[in-house]
């Protein structure tokens, strides 16, 4: 009864949009002619979109970014903190355990992909844990978002993705939380 | 059929209105468009007889194409209102429709590109080297010029750190669009702060256009010239006016409450007058 | 299974009042949650625009309430008539309440794809309607930037005028929720019209108003992203002290501007004007698509050329991302740059024209029907050509340097979006009253207020061009101010052009009157009007055969099976002169 893996992915996939789940017709009883439920694509579409919309709102960003460093004279290149090739790891690697958690989750191997699922959620918290350490150790250095145009491009776009893959590890609680639940 | 044609009876009287709207709107349009009660002052530059002509040109294609399309969509109200028959049945014509694409495609890229040469000769060519050159500060709500004296040298201004270090020391005045003493260019250079701005007839002038706090816009109708002044740029435009006379300069871009009271004198004077002019403000 | 089951029944028919009109996730009710949230923002946009046309020809007078004008007020008051026409108008209604409404129903689905999304989108856009109004009511007052919020003095603070201080910030913030909201909204319009069409609803197929609502959808997508980033970024510029847009040592109100330096405001005027101009087709894109369904539907004719007019709508869609520069012209941007975005704005000219020839075509030969939503049609037609034809004059750049920023460019917007915008509209709400509410609208009364509001803006709108030829400015507080100097002696613009002001204000107030007609009659038309049949209009497209208003899940379960063309009128040899998209061939009746 519980949807065939591939079902179970595209509701783990896309688990934000919990309650928009298909019309699927009357409220009662559910003959044959009920309106077909959305189809699977339709969160594929929808995913694929969003994604088109963030990456304007980041090429906005970055050709900001290009156009301000070359103006004026009062560029100066960041300092970073080390942390943040650590991050950088951090990140590839919770695509990585993602991607082992599909790959579990369609050979059916439930526990597999329950552990795999969790190391992400735990990696994506960390990375955003550890920009946030970035950023203290900025402040302690006395760079902050109005210091320098770099440090402001700096500041906006680690914020911007960070709430972008803080919205992620929120999504991947939820599904956790729901397959738990099971 | 009854119902249609119940409906078809009014449809006339509201199609012999509309019609009628259209062709009056037409006319009225076209007489003011030609009457012109209302219209440019003259030019005082010879681009701005080409951009005139440029609009001119403009005005006949597009006024014919505004008569065709609303003389006609009157015509197809009116010739086609119900009349409880059927209606004729067509999915439209691709031969008609290749035309009328190549024929706009012509006529508008044509006209823009026709319009380009005005353009290109305010903006695609330098001004020549023995331009005079005129400094233009827009600030709210005022116009300030500078004019750099017999050296043809613009001094420096002060930077920002020192008026800074002058505020902090009570010299309350201080600004960094202030001219820097140190600067011998600077010497002779006359400033006219929310001053008036002299050109001298039939010689060419550079403006050099700033702004020191927003974004302004300097526009004097009769140059048909507009050039907004961006802080933190230095724009230069450059035009020869040959009537002698004075104009308005405006501001036109919005910068703040009383931008529409930010507005001076643009006088063009013979030579003679002009010397003695910039006489009269240097020793002020 | 269990959770699925359970969302599934989430969405059946709501029944306590909140869910179902507040909270409601059914696209119909948020469609008219939208409605109302635009019919309240045009009429306060318009009461702002009766203060603004009684300041500028008796600029001394006293009003009660609000005493004497002054001049930062009546730049406050265009700066929110702007915003609030522009945003909280053209972009909610056209698009987002009349294509939330129709456009599921238009390709046969129940719903939204995304009908929890398409909730929170419309109550953000409400939150973000309350944060703009609420400028009016903090110290310094609304914002006086304008609707395109030019840096630096959008971005200095109060320190450039009054309503730059927290006025400015609300606005800034407003608006950033404004694209939050448009971007859910774009997801939905576009992932619904690709995924959730019917049996048989082919591209090709679907009503041209489906399609403008879902390239409009794309056009938002990509364009508000944009908006947003550059609302954070003069966010911050505002109140954490960042250089994005300002440059250094500004001196403003005799003070040295010391912590801010090497930013950019043409890069704001970029970033908005690369949203801006898809965001003015945003504006008419459904509007056209109105206007042809409409056209098509009373003339009862195929329309014409109905894959031009699906090219011509992408066309429009793709080109407007490739001409924001004309906003530019004299900005400082390149010189080379204007010449390559001036040729790309004349050839937009194309796509359009194609479209009036199309309409003129679908005229050609019908059998037309003055339904007060046709005459409406019509009007779009006759105010789009119009005002489009003023755009090839601002296209050129050497033309544009004398008419930028004067009233000229007024005349052009207002026309083109104020008004043929605004058209489709109306014609919008008469044609789909009948679906909505299952009540008719009073045809006599929509035919003056018809008559009043056409010949209303045309004489609003048509002398500002001269106006502005003219060489006068827009945005100017105060026209006593401005001295007309020609030829040496001083020949008062006073004299000269305030009597064309003062008959504008005229026709103003009398076409904004007019509009309590159309309120009055929406009003009373939900409670008292005519009952409607199913299909008053005998159109084909699938709303019209369902009852009015549509029962929750629209299709009462059954899916609709699509067999033609969404414009079959008049075919020949066919008994009735329009054959709906959901017959069979064996359903219809030969003549
Ligand atoms: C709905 C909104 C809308 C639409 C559709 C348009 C459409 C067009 N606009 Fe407009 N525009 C605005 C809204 C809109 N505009 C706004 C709001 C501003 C000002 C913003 C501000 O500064 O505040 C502006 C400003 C603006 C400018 C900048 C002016 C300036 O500030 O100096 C320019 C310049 O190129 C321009 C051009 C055009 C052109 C070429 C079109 C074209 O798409 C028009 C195409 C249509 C036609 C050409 C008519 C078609 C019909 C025919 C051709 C019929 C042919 C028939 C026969 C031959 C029988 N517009
Ligand atoms: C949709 C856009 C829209 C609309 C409808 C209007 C409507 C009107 N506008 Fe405005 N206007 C703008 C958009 C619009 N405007 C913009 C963007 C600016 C620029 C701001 C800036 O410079 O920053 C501007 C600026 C502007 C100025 C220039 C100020 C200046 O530069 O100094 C003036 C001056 O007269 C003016 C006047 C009017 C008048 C008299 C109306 C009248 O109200 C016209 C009568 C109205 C109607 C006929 C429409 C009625 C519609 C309905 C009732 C709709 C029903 C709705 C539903 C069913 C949901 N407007
Ligand atoms: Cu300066 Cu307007
Ligand atoms: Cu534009």
């Amino acid at each position: 009864m519980p949807g065939t893996a591939a079902e179970q992915l595209e509701l783990q996939a896309h688990p934000g949009q919990g309650g928009g789940f298909p019309p699927s017709g009357d409220s009662g009883g559910g003959g044959d002619d009920r309106l077909s439920p959305i189809p699977r694509r339709a969160y594929m579409t929808v995913i694929t979109l969003a994604l088109g919309a963030i990456l304007m709102f980041f090429l906005a960003l970055t050709s900001s970014y290009i156009v301000r460093r070359g103006l004026g004279t009062d560029w100066k290149n960041l300092a970073l903190p080390r942390i943040l090739w650590v991050n950088t790891v951090v990140l590839l690697a919770s695509s990585a355990t993602l991607e082992l958690a599909r790959k579990a989750l369609s050979r059916g191997q439930r526990e597999a992909f329950r552990n795999f699922w969790l190391l992400t959620t735990g990696l994506g918290m960390v990375f955003v844990g550890g920009q946030l350490i970035a950023w203290r150790q900025l402040h302690a250095a006395g760079v902050f978002l109005s210091t320098n145009p770099s440090s402001s491009f700096f500041y906006v776009f680690t914020a911007a993705h960070g709430l972008h893959v803080l919205g992620g590890v929120i999504a991947l609680l939820y599904v956790a939380f729901r397959s738990w639940q099971k | 059929m009854g119902r249609q044609r119940k409906r078809c009876k009014g449809s006339t009287s509201v199609a012999f209105a509309l019609a009628l709207f259209l062709i009056l709107f037409t006319a009225i349009t076209v007489y003011l468009f030609i009457a012109k009660p209302w219209w440019f002052p003259a030019p005082i530059t010879e681009v701005g007889k080409l951009i005139d002509s440029q609009f001119l040109r403009t005005l006949v294609i597009t006024g014919i194409v505004f008569i065709l399309a609303q003389i006609g969509l009157a015509w197809v109200v009116f010739r086609y209102r119900g009349t409880g028959k059927r209606a004729s049945y067509s999915e439209g014509n691709t031969a008609m429709e290749v035309i009328w694409t190549l024929a706009t495609v012509v006529l508008f890229v044509g006209l823009g590109l026709y319009a380009e040469n005005a353009w290109a000769i305010v903006h695609f060519t330098p001004a020549s080297a023995g331009a005079m050159q005129i400094e233009v500060i827009g600030q709210q709500f005022k116009w300030n010029f500078r004019y750099s004296g017999p050296d043809g040298k613009f001094g420096k201004y002060k930077t920002v750190e020192k008026a800074l270090e002058q505020r902090s020391r009570g010299n309350m005045n201080a600004s960094p669009w202030q001219l820097d003493p140190a600067d011998p260019d600077g010497k002779d250079d006359i400033l006219l702060p929310a001053g008036q701005i002299a050109v001298p007839v039939n010689r060419e002038v550079e403006l050099l256009i700033r702004s020191q706090d927003v974004t302004h816009s300097f526009f004097v109708r009769e140059l048909r010239l507009k050039q907004d002044a961006v802080p933190g740029m230095i724009i230069r435009i450059h035009f020869t006016a040959t009537v002698i006379g004075d104009y308005e300069l405006a501001c036109a871009e919005l910068c703040g409450a009383n931008h529409n009271t930010m507005r001076t004198l643009f006088r063009v004077m013979s030579e003679d007058d002009f010397q003695k002019w910039l006489k009269e403000q240097a020793a002020n | 299974m269990a959770s699925h089951a359970s969302v599934a029944h989430a969405h059946a028919a709501p029944t306590g009042f909140i869910r179902k009109y507040i909270f409601s996730v059914d696209h119909k009710v948020i469609g008219i949650q939208y409605f109302l949230l635009a019919l309240f923002s045009v009429f306060l946009g318009m009461a702002l625009s009766v203060l603004m046309r009684i300041h500028l020809v008796w600029p001394n007078i006293h009003l009660p309430f609000f005493g004497q004008l002054t001049s930062d007020q009546y730049v406050a008051l265009l700066t929110m008539h702007g915003t609030i026409m522009v945003f909280m108008v053209l972009t909610t209604a056209p698009q987002s309440g009349f294509g939330n409404y129709f456009l599921p129903i238009q390709i046969g689905a129940a719903d939204m794809a995304f009908p929890v999304i398409n909730m929170l989108s419309f109550w953000t856009t409400f939150v973000s309607l309350v944060v703009m109004v609420a400028a009016f009511f903090v110290e310094g007052g609304a914002p006086g930037g304008g609707w395109t919020a030019y840096p630096p003095l959008s971005a200095l603070g109060k320190i450039a005028g009054p309503g730059q201080g927290t006025g400015q910030t609300l606005w800034v913030i407003g608006l950033a929720i404004f694209c939050a909201a448009s971007l859910m909204g774009a997801l939905n319009f576009i992932t619904t019209t690709v995924d959730l069409r019917t049996k048989g609803m082919s591209l090709m197929r679907m009503p041209l108003t489906v399609w403008s609502w879902f390239i409009t959808a794309i056009l938002g997508l990509l364009a508000f992203g944009v908006l947003l980033a550059a609302c954070v970024l003069l966010l911050l510029d505002r109140v954490a002290g960042t250089s994005f847009f300002i440059p250094g040592g500004l001196v403003a109100t005799d003070t040295i501007i010391s912590q801010h330096s090497g930013g950019s405001p043409l890069l704001w005027q970029h970033l908005f004007w690369f949203f801006g101009h898809p965001e003015v087709y945003i504006a008419i894109l459904p509007g056209m698509g109105v206007a042809s369904h409409v056209l098509s539907t009373f003339s009862r004719k195929p329309i014409f050329g109905y894959r031009a007019m699906v090219y011509a709508l992408s066309g429009i869609g793709f080109l407007g991302f490739c001409v924001w520069g004309h906003h530019m012209f004299v900005s400082g941007m390149s010189p080379y740059s204007a010449f390559a975005f001036s040729i790309m704005t004349m050839s937009i000219g194309v796509p359009s024209a194609i479209k009036t020839f199309n309409w003129l075509g679908t005229l050609w030969g019908g059998q037309i029907r003055f339904t007060t939503a046709m005459l409406f049609a019509i009007g779009f037609v006759s105010i789009f050509v119009t005002g489009g034809l003023s755009g090839l004059f601002l296209a050129q750049p050497s033309v544009d340097l004398p008419l930028h920023d004067t009233y000229f460019v007024v005349a052009h917007f207002h026309l083109i979006m104020g008004v043929a915008a605004i058209f489709g509209i109306f014609s919008a709400t008469y044609f789909w009253f009948p679906k909505m509410f299952g009540k008719h609208l009073n045809e006599g009364v929509g035919k003056v207020h018809f008559w009043l509001t056409f010949a209303g803006v045309y004489c609003i709108f048509m002398p500002m061009h001269f106006l502005g030829i003219a060489g006068h400015e827009r945005r100017y507080a105060d026209l006593n101010s401005v001295n007309y100097l020609s030829g040496g002696q001083a020949a008062n613009f006073h004299g000269g052009l305030w009597p064309v002001q003062l008959f504008i204000s005229f026709a103003a107030f009398v076409t904004i009157a007019a509009q309590l007609l159309f309120l009055v009659n929406f009003i009373w038309g939900i409670w008292g009007g005519k009952r409607a049949e199913m299909n008053p209009w005998e159109a084909t497209t699938l709303e019209w055969t369902i009852p009015g208003p549509p029962p929750h899940d629209n299709f009462g379960g059954v899916v609709p099976v699509i067999y033609r063309g969404p414009y079959e009128f008049s075919v020949p040899g066919e008994k009735r002169d329009f054959v709906p998209q959901h017959l069979s061939p064996e359903q219809v009746e030969k003549a």
